[in-house]
């Protein structure tokens, strides 16, 4: 904001207590606290967060370094989830990978729900034409399977870990459309949106100033739980041979590589199954638990 | 009345409303909510329009403002026809006419605080310079009655009729002329509702501001108008000023909507007349006069003929009614044709 809002000037605000702006956001948070299930999801994601940042300076071994001699072995003290077909140790490339799956979610679900929520908001804001167009466009990319359209378009670009962001995210825009279209319809309809049309207010500063901070709540919910989806995706990407290309140590392509040694050595693709499930799930249960804190109707 | 400056002139103003159907989304008909409207406001006077609710009362105040495009028809402010403007050219002209709301919990941004509601619309009409905004902020809130120690509270800690006044003072923040008061006092309790409505007179007075009041109380409309239109399914059926309308009302209908206006004077027994059936559909408007259906008096030529918005014999300068039998209907030689 340009206008400064707080008037240390004026001592009968300065004594006010914390910004009242922030209390639906308390209200929010408290109501989190409650569920515990959105707050294991929480604490889990912030574990796997610090994993990632800190992580690849104390595993015991590098990612990438082959010890023929020690292919195959089962999990041991030396190697805790033990070493796959090349040697590596399976415990240090699932810690360096999960940089790599948190910021494919991450950034997937950002580059799809930005043009989502654009898409969304110009279609209904605007509505008439221009809304049937976008819409209809939506209808066409949501009527493949996510994953399948993923595909096709990692297909058309080529197999990297870019190219991966890129379809997971289109594929995730018409999710995001669909629902801020509907908010945008409820918020827009309400009489301060009408006042700022008769103060003669830029359609802009409407939309962005009026309607978007007013919608952000599901725009919130969607993008945690998709970036669940979006760290799936990758993965089943990868482990199709279409993303993180070799030796990247990305679980999806790990996934893949056990899936060979499942009888003799069923801990190569376990592990790092077990961990996208983790993360996935601690998505999912944040982004249900902020679903229902997000909603009014629940209660404290 | 003295002739005064006319400051804003609506001449048949129509607002259809298309109803799209159909798997290709045409249009199959047209809600006809305002159909050929046209009065005068005159400079700081107050103007009610009052009517049963979908007669088109608030359409028209929102159609004056372009807040939904009128279908055609002109409305002339200060002399220059604003549906010629372009969108640009319109929203400078906004600042001469502000609009307050009915529903004092959806007018106001909930997550914006008084002080950025304000300032905000002085940013978009550029009505005060940066640096005394702070001071027209806190003199609005003054003004309508809310103290500075408010300024930077949110929408969700003022009541109904403190949130009212914050959206008085949003549309006083850029100095309009006219101020189009869309049922401002019908969401409030009546207590509240007395307050307000002095707030609006006083600020009349104090800024020489003129209001076209939209209502359905006709209460409230006898206690803050100068001038009334009685509207029935889109159009106008009498035009008077305030004494002329209450005492010496010569359409049909607007002696039956009067009569539903409880009096405290036991002495003197009204008639109560009461109206069957309901309004018809505005989608298909009854051809002829669109009260015959359920007006007492109505007679084949009511059927026919569309009866014109006209001056009478025995009535005062200004006051019009748009009735075949006006006269006769007052003097007793017309009966009611159904009983």
């Amino acid at each position: 904001m340009s206008h400064s809002t707080e008037h240390i000037d004026n001592p009968r605000t300065a004594v006010k207590p914390p910004n009242p702006r922030f209390r639906n956001w308390n209200i929010v948070l408290r109501k989190l606290k409650k569920n515990k299930s959105a707050m294991i999801g929480g604490f889990l994601i912030l574990f796997f967060i610090l994993v990632a940042l800190i992580g690849p300076y104390i595993t015991p071994y590098a990612p990438q370094t082959q010890i023929m001699v020690n292919k195959l072995q089962p999990p041991s003290f030396e190697h805790w989830f033990g070493t796959d077909n090349f040697g590596r140790d399976i415990f240090s490339r699932i810690i360096h990978g999960t940089g790599l799956t948190l910021l494919v979610g991450f950034f997937s679900v950002l580059l799809g729900a930005t043009v989502g929520v654009l898409f969304g908001i110009i279609a209904g804001y605007y509505g008439g034409r221009i809304d049937s167009i976008i819409m209809r466009l939506m209808d066409i990319l949501l009527a493949f399977p996510g994953i399948l359209l993923a595909l096709a378009i990692v297909t058309v670009l080529g197999g990297s870990l870019v190219n991966v962001i890129i379809a997971v995210a289109i594929s995730s825009i018409p999710v995001f459309a669909r629902i801020v279209r509907g908010s945008t319809l409820s918020v827009k309809k309400l009489e301060y949106i009408d006042a700022m049309k008769a103060l003669g207010a830029s359609d802009a500063r409407i939309i962005f100033k009026h309607i978007f901070p007013n919608i952000t709540s599901p725009i919130i919910v969607q993008a945690t739980l998709n970036i669940a989806t979006a760290i799936l995706s990758a993965s089943g990407l990868s482990f199709l041979g279409l993303g993180a290309q070799p030796p990247t140590p990305e679980w999806g392509a790990m996934l893949s590589d056990g899936r060979n040694f499942l009888y003799n050595a069923p801990h190569v693709a376990l592990f790092p199954g077990l961990a996208i499930v983790a993360v996935v799930l601690a998505f999912n249960m944040l982004g249900d638990g902020l679903r229902d804190a997000f909603d009014p109707k629940t209660k404290e | 009345m003295q002739k005064q400056k006319e400051l804003l002139k609506v001449t048949d103003l129509k607002q259809y409303f298309p109803i799209k159907g159909g798997i290709l989304g045409r249009t199959v008909n047209h809600v006809k909510a305002v159909d050929g409207v046209s009065f005068t406001i005159y400079e700081g006077e107050t103007l009610s329009i009052v009517g049963e609710s979908g007669c088109g009362k608030s359409t028209t105040g929102r159609a004056i403002l372009r807040l939904d495009e009128p279908t055609s028809g002109e409305v002339e402010f200060d002399g220059n026809n604003l549906l010629d403007y372009s969108k640009k050219e319109m929203n400078k002209v906004r600042k001469d006419m502000q609009i307050i709301f009915q529903d004092p919990y959806a007018s106001i941004n909930p997550r914006h605080t008084v002080r950025q509601i304000l300032t905000e619309a002085m940013e978009i009409q550029n009505s005060v310079p940066k640096q005394e905004r702070n001071d027209r902020v806190l003199e609005l809130m003054q003004t309508v009655g809310l103290g500075p120690h408010q300024a930077d509270r949110l929408p969700h800690e003022f009541s109904g009729g403190q949130r009212q006044r914050i959206g008085i003072a949003r549309a006083l923040s850029v100095d309009p002329q006219l101020i189009i008061a869309d049922e401002a006092v019908s969401a409030l309790d009546v207590s509240i509702q007395a307050q307000v409505i002095n707030l609006l007179k006083k600020l009349q007075r104090d800024f020489k501001l003129t209001y076209l009041f939209i209502s359905h109380d006709l209460g409230v409309v006898r206690h803050i108008s100068d001038r009334i239109i009685v509207m029935y399914l889109g159009k106008i059926v009498e035009i008077a000023d305030k004494k002329s309308l209450f005492n010496n009302q010569m359409h049909p209908y607007t002696k039956a909507l009067l009569s539903a206006i409880p009096s405290t004077n036991t002495e003197v027994k009204r008639e109560r007349i009461i109206l069957k059936g309901d309004v018809p559909s505005p989608i298909d408007p009854p051809a002829g006069c669109r009260f015959h259906t359920r007006c007492p008096f109505a007679t084949d030529l009511c059927r026919t003929e569309v009866p014109e918005l006209r001056n009478g014999d025995g009535m005062t300068d200004g006051h019009m009614a748009a009735c075949h039998y006006m006269e006769e209907i007052k003097n007793g030689e017309h009966q009611p044709t159904v009983v």
